[in-house]
């Protein structure tokens, strides 16, 4: 139960200020402004399902928001200036983001070095591709990104499907079982039998994977791309799963979690856009004191069930 | 200073190759009563990373990172605009910038310390609410002013010297002499090498650990400050944007590791200049800015692979065989 808690807290969190804000804003409890939620967050969403198995194996991956931008601008490129057709240019930025997450897990591996410094590289040299292709923003005009795009419901249907892969992957599959071991305890799961390398390399392939379907979700979203794009997303996404619950040290958590934690990041910025009066700032404010107050209970879980064990 | 010799060497390669692309490079002149010239550009321009990583280098040492070292440039820089906008003396409005970085350490710390809560994790707060914060304290806008003692700390110069290097220079020698006259560098780096044994030994981990990231920001604040004044405001959205990252590579530049238990002030100064050199040496060659990401993409691959356990063993294997 203790485990759980959690994740509980999470939900309750956002039905908390889900209530608060419906009293405030009574539109709020519309099919259209909940659609939006889910559609407007779809590749914060993605994102984090990507950065929750990664901090689950107990890693962490910076290099996320810059993918997003690399896969934008490489999607903008294919599409508009090659006539590559659309699902054709989706299915080559997912095997990118696929081989270049097993690349980075790859030198973790081989390396041992700390995932904070590779992955820290990798951001640099994907954003750093993107000004390789180009330095102007892009935009994208093919039928199909207007036909999938707002009110289609693509997105959010991309991001709940995500999800449910997700968890199944996680709860289900051999792999799963391997990244709870290793982010609980790297040596006792290379004991038990668990192919540490084949697991990272893995778990950071499903992170590219997942940056590169958000890349996608994000160029639908904007109907455009440009280099600078989703710069410190990857600080979102890693906020919104410590919300969700997981403990960054690894091992411990979930996606039922992270999928509360990016819907309140998300109730946060609308109840910001439909107050009006409120300054962005305080957007970033709130996240903090969020994640601050869920590191806070998540010591005091662990502290009340060490002492119980012992 | 055998220990110093590959950061040298590739200091020294790249500053060569800076002279290639520029022949100009070594060449120092005065003009209008201060030195000029790429050199002193180099250390300038380093200047703000170099105080940065002064402070990341104890905390890094400790087996930790200080990821709000960014936002914390930015509060100090908008506390400090802000206050002699408000008419305050400027060494006051600098003592408040300072403060308000010393604060921010110290939550970190307490966060690491007390509540022993993963550095990455405790300093991502402030890292994400710092600027926020910045924010709050310039309501958004970009606040500029005139007062001409604080903009000094940014532009003006010592007997021809430009301050931010005069301050880093002082920096770097005050804190080599607080670390190894004291036993406070041998104790930081005990707790990055065993905490578990430097507590039994007697060490106070907690108390040292504390004061390393409250270290940390206080040198963050002193970076931000040098930035504000050198463009005369604060701008709480771009000030110290991504420098956490900068200065985290120049302390592992100058041969620190990020496992912990190694500090030296001095092999971080060459760390932050190595890497200025690098981004100074890319636009005298000519290319876009934006070449710096790869060039730092490439800085970092390199010193993970030199770093590598696994190529050291099988390097030290060759070694003794011979």
């Amino acid at each position: 139960m203790t485990r759980n808690l959690p994740s509980l807290v999470t939900v309750a969190v956002f039905a908390l200020l889900y209530a608060l804000c419906a009293m405030q804003f009574p539109f709020m409890l519309s099919a259209r402004v909940a659609g939006n939620l889910l559609s407007d967050n779809a590749f914060l969403g993605v994102l984090a399902v990507g950065m929750t198995v990664v901090i689950l194996s107990g890693g962490i991956d910076l290099s996320v928001g810059a993918v997003v931008a690399f896969t934008g601008v490489l999607l903008a490129i294919l599409i508009e200036w090659h006539g590559v057709n659309p699902w054709l240019a989706f299915a080559i930025a997912l095997g990118i983001g696929s081989a270049y997450g097993a690349l980075i897990g790859a030198a973790i591996h081989w390396l041992q070095a700390p995932p904070f410094i590779v992955t820290l590289a990798a951001m640099f040299l994907a954003r750093g591709a993107c000004f390789l292709l180009t330095t102007d923003s892009i935009s994208i005009t093919h039928p199909l990104y207007a036909d999938l795009s707002g009110g289609s419901g693509f997105s959010a249907g991309v991001m709940l499907l995500a999800f449910a892969g997700g968890a199944v992957m996680l709860r289900m599959t051999r792999f799963g079982a391997s990244v709870y071991a290793l982010g609980g305890d790297a040596r006792a799961a290379e004991l038990m039998g668990v192919s540490t390398g084949r697991t990272t390399v893995r778990t950071y392939a499903f992170s590219g994977f997942a940056a590169a379907l958000a890349g996608i979700l994000f160029s639908i979203y904007t109907q455009s791309a440009q280099p600078l794009a989703a710069v410190g997303i990857e600080l979102d996404a890693i906020a919104a799963v410590v919300i969700g619950g997981t403990l960054l040290s690894g091992g411990t958590g979930g996606l039922l979690g992270s999928f509360f934690g990016v819907m309140i990041l998300g109730l946060i910025q609308s109840y910001i856009l439909f107050t009006g009066t409120l300054s962005s700032w305080w957007a970033k404010i709130a996240t903090g004191v969020l994640l601050f107050g869920f590191i806070a209970m998540q010591r005091l879980v662990l502290l009340v069930s060490a002492r119980r064990l012992g | 200073m055998r220990k110093a010799a590959p950061q040298l060497i590739a200091l020294g390669l790249l500053l060569l190759a800076d002279w290639i692309v520029f022949p100009g490079f070594f060449s120092l002149s005065i003009a209008e009563g201060r030195l000029t010239g790429s050199l002193i550009d180099i250390l300038n321009r380093g200047a703000p990373v170099a105080l940065l990583a002064l402070g990341m280098a104890p905390v890094i040492a400790t087996r930790g990172i200080d990821l709000s070292v960014g936002a914390v440039m930015a509060i100090a820089g908008a506390v400090a605009a802000v206050s002699v906008e408000a008419g305050y003396p400027w060494w006051l409005a600098v003592a408040f910038a300072l403060g308000a970085g010393l604060a921010a350490g110290l939550w970190n710390g307490a966060l690491v310390a007390l509540l022993e809560i993963q550095p990455i994790v405790a300093t991502l707060v402030l890292m994400v609410a710092g600027r926020g914060i910045a924010q709050l304290i310039t309501e958004g806008r970009i606040v500029t002013f005139t007062e001409p003692h604080l903009a000094a700390l940014g532009s003006g110069s010592v007997i021809g010297v430009p301050v931010p290097i005069v301050i880093a220079l002082a920096m770097v020698a005050g804190l080599t002499l607080l670390a190894r006259r004291t036993a406070l560098g041998l104790f930081i780096e005990a707790v990055g090498v065993n905490p578990r044994a430097s507590r039994l030994a007697g060490i106070n981990t907690r108390g040292l650990l504390i004061a390393a990231y409250a270290g940390s920001g206080l040198m963050a604040a002193l970076a931000g400050v040098i930035v504000a004044a050198d463009i005369r405001g604060a701008d709480a959205n771009n000030a110290g944007l991504w420098l956490e990252l900068d200065a985290i590579l120049a302390v592992v530049l100058g041969g620190a590791s990020l496992f912990g238990g190694r500090l030296s002030f001095a092999m971080t100064l060459l760390g932050a200049l190595t890497l200025q050199a690098l981004k100074t040496g890319i636009l005298l060659a000519g290319f876009p800015p934006e070449f710096n990401l790869v060039a730092m993409a490439a800085v970092v691959s390199v010193l993970l692979v030199v770093q590598a356990p696994t190529i050291r063993s099988r390097l030290a294997r060759g070694r003794a065989r011979t």
